[in-house]
């Protein structure tokens, strides 16, 4: 795919330039570094740069193309960086796609980023995959989402417009990866896992993933519903024997989630809820230890801004799982127990400065149940329009050492970034 | 005796309320009907309106921070509801970022913000009226207007600026804000605001409007280019109007989610 991208680059750059006015083609992007350190000496197994999490300089090239008057457009924006950690070059093709616009609906067929549904840093009915590594190890924001090769439909009507997205290849998500992250393994000792990834949808029709956004602004509410078929981004696990096991194998097991989501201005603020019922196709008894259950997911969100420049929103969040009984009959000793009710709280607070240029803000996950805490303070600096300086930490904490955020209580890293952008 | 004491009382109550309304004839206008009339020419000029405007952040030191924008309005009742729609040309950090906003008269906007990056459309709140705009000297009130019933008006005198004669008129808000008192020099030919200063709790001067170029748009009187100081920060906004158009037949549907995520192209260009 870095071919087809880089081509498509080259392709705009050159092919168009010459025929084109200045405001239709625009060529932009920036050079950054950024760098993450974990903060005690105890690195991870197989770590190889020590307390170097992250070290990495990049350039981001992004050129979009859309001629007046007409319906077609092209966008794509690469990185090409350079990674301290693994010490090698490589190209990263973010974004590419080609636009076909009109008045009813438009196409958009490549490489795209989506992110849906209310939360803010919680996902429901987002199901697109997610780097929650470069979110974990200190990445700009940006970096949590990752384009899929998809084809997106938009529908444009006064009663409700839709987004259908279509998507071919599977994509997991990047979760924290051996030697960057401590993390819980059940089976430490069974390190060799083969990892099986559902066949791209051109062989086997039936893998085609979909998603589907209806939405609308109803009275004063912004209302969205949605459906999505397709797989877990997270791998389930196969073994012979979960008590004993000799062999075990990775996963993504079947998933439809169905949702809606609200969103209006309340109580002097905005006031955000979403609702999605997560339908583990190939678990649907609970009885699978190595398939999450059914469960519903909500959240509920109120976002408040005070004067001078101070935003403050929180949010609460709960996962309740179905079929909990066997859940608890099938679990191996092994494994992390889950709560039937899951659940986060989180807090943003947002301070701007000295003309927006400073801007110092803190995310907080909490987890009453699972005891566990991830804080993000982070200062951001415009030194001038075009250079920025970021520094923060991924702070982890938790009681125990098989939690979402207390397996990594040893992996809290303090990050920078600078970037110029042009 | 009490009839007469009476009936004279009433009878001087009607001469002096008579000669009043000659004397506001003339005057013809009160403080609030002047600032209401300059609201109306200085936010709602046109039924629609779209500019493209250039923002020079310069502070004390005189090192400059630009934003290119395109905004654009509606006029859904005159004086009363509108909708804005901005795309942000420059810096390059921020191309692409479209914002939208729904005014309402008598409650918090609706405001949208689209941040490309991540092809995100989020809901911001919105009672911060004071904050300021895009880092500017200008705050969202200052971009969007205020109503006239939130303040005391008393219209203090009348006066020249650059040769214009203007009313001079003095704002109390009823509710504390930011500032305790406003002083407006309006132009008596075409309302429009010509210069203000806004005063601290320690009723001091600490911001003040300038409008600096005034130009005939297709018959509409507009300030093309403005500037707002603050005198306590040395920091100043300088906004130039590089292109104004009024009443063009903006569709309803350019301010909405779809325009949000692509931009309405033969609008924002």
């Amino acid at each position: 795919m870095d071919k087809i991208g880089i081509s498509l680059l080259l392709f705009i750059s050159f092919v168009f330039t010459p025929f084109a006015f200045a405001e239709e083609l625009s060529l932009q992007g920036f050079l950054q570094t950024n760098y993450s350190v974990r903060v005690n000496d105890d690195n991870p197994q197989g770590a190889k740069q020590g307390n170097l999490i992250l070290g990495e300089e990049r350039a981001q090239i992004k050129a979009s193309f859309y001629p007046e008057k007409s319906k077609i457009g092209a966008f794509v924006k690469s990185d090409f960086y350079h990674d301290w950690v693994e010490e090698d070059w490589a190209f990263d093709f973010r974004e590419g796609y080609l636009d076909f616009m009109d008045d009813k609906f438009g196409f958009r067929i490549g490489r795209q980023i989506y992110t849906w549904g209310v939360g803010d840093l919680l996902f429901i009915n987002d199901t697109f995959p997610k780097d929650w590594e470069a979110f974990f190890e200190g990445r700009p924001l940006e970096y949590l989402k990752i384009g899929t090769d998809s084809l997106k439909l938009d529908v444009y009507s006064d009663i409700v417009s839709a987004e259908v997205v279509f998507m071919p290849n599977f994509l997991p998500d990047d979760l924290p990866s051996v030697g960057r992250f401590h993390f819980f393994d059940p089976y430490p000792n069974i390190p060799n896992r083969e990892l099986e990834k559902p066949d791209s949808a051109f062989e086997k029709f039936g893998n085609m993933e979909y998603a589907l956004r209806l939405y609308r602004y109803i009275g004063d509410f912004d209302v969205s519903a949605y459906v999505y078929n397709g797989f877990f981004r997270s791998p389930g696990m196969k073994a012979d024997n979960f008590n004993s096991p000799s062999a075990i194998s990775n996963f993504y097991p079947e998933l439809a989630v169905y949702g809606l989501s609200l969103q209006r201005s309340a109580l002097g603020g905005v006031v955000s809820a979403e609702y999605g019922y997560y339908d583990s196709l190939d678990d649907r008894s609970g009885k699978d230890p190595g398939i999450n259950n059914s469960q519903s997911r909500f959240l509920v969100g109120y976002q408040k801004a005070f004067p001078e420049d101070f935003t403050v929103g929180i949010q609460y969040y709960g996962e309740l799982m179905y079929q909990y009984s066997q859940y608890e009959d099938n679990l191996p000793s092994a494994f992390a127990k889950t709560k039937q009710l899951h659940q986060y709280v989180t807090l943003r607070l947002t301070k701007l400065l000295k003309y927006q240029t400073l801007k110092l803000s803190l995310f907080t996950f909490y987890s009453p149940d699972e005891e566990d805490f991830l804080v993000i303070p982070e200062i951001s600096y415009n030194f001038t329009d075009n250079l920025l300086g970021v520094i923060g930490m991924n702070i982890f904490t938790g009681a125990k050492d098989d939690t979402t955020f207390g397996q990594h209580k040893k992996d809290t890293n303090i990050y920078v970034t600078a970037r110029y952008s042009f | 005796m009490k009839i007469i004491k009476s009936s004279l009382i009433l009878g001087l109550l009607l001469i002096l309320s008579a000669i009043l309304q000659v004397a506001s004839a003339q005057n013809s206008l009160t403080a609030q009907e002047i600032i209401a009339k300059s609201r109306l020419a200085f936010y709602y000029a046109g039924n629609d309106g779209k500019a493209k405007v250039a923002m020079d952040l310069i502070n004390k030191a005189g090192q400059k921070r630009l934003r290119e924008l395109t905004m654009l309005r509606k006029d859904y009742q005159e004086g009363g509801e509108q909708k804005y729609f901005t795309y942000f040309h420059k810096p390059s950090d921020v191309k692409d970022t479209t914002f939208m906003v729904y005014k309402y008269p008598d409650r918090d906007d609706d405001r949208w913000i689209f941040i490309p990056a991540i092809n995100l459309v989020k809901r911001i709140a919105a009672n911060d009226k004071y904050s300021s705009f895009v880092g500017s000297d200008f705050t969202y009130e200052d971009v969007s207007g205020r109503k006239p019933e939130e303040d005391t008006h008393l219209l203090l005198r009348e006066d020249k600026l650059d040769g214009r004669s203007c009313f001079v008129v003095e704002s109390i808000p009823k509710v504390s804000s930011v500032y305790t008192k406003r002083i407006s020099w309006i132009d008596k030919t075409n309302f429009l605001p010509l210069k203000e200063e806004f005063y601290d709790k320690q009723n001091e001067l600490y911001r003040q409007f300038e409008a600096l170029v005034v130009k005939d748009i297709n018959g509409i009187p507009t300030i093309t280019k403005r500037v707002m100081r603050n005198i306590k920060t040395g920091h100043r906004t300088e906004v130039t109007f590089e292109t104004v158009e009024y009443n063009l037949g903006i569709e309803d549907d350019v301010f909405s989610e779809r325009y949000l995520r692509r931009p309405p192209l033969q609008w924002i260009r």
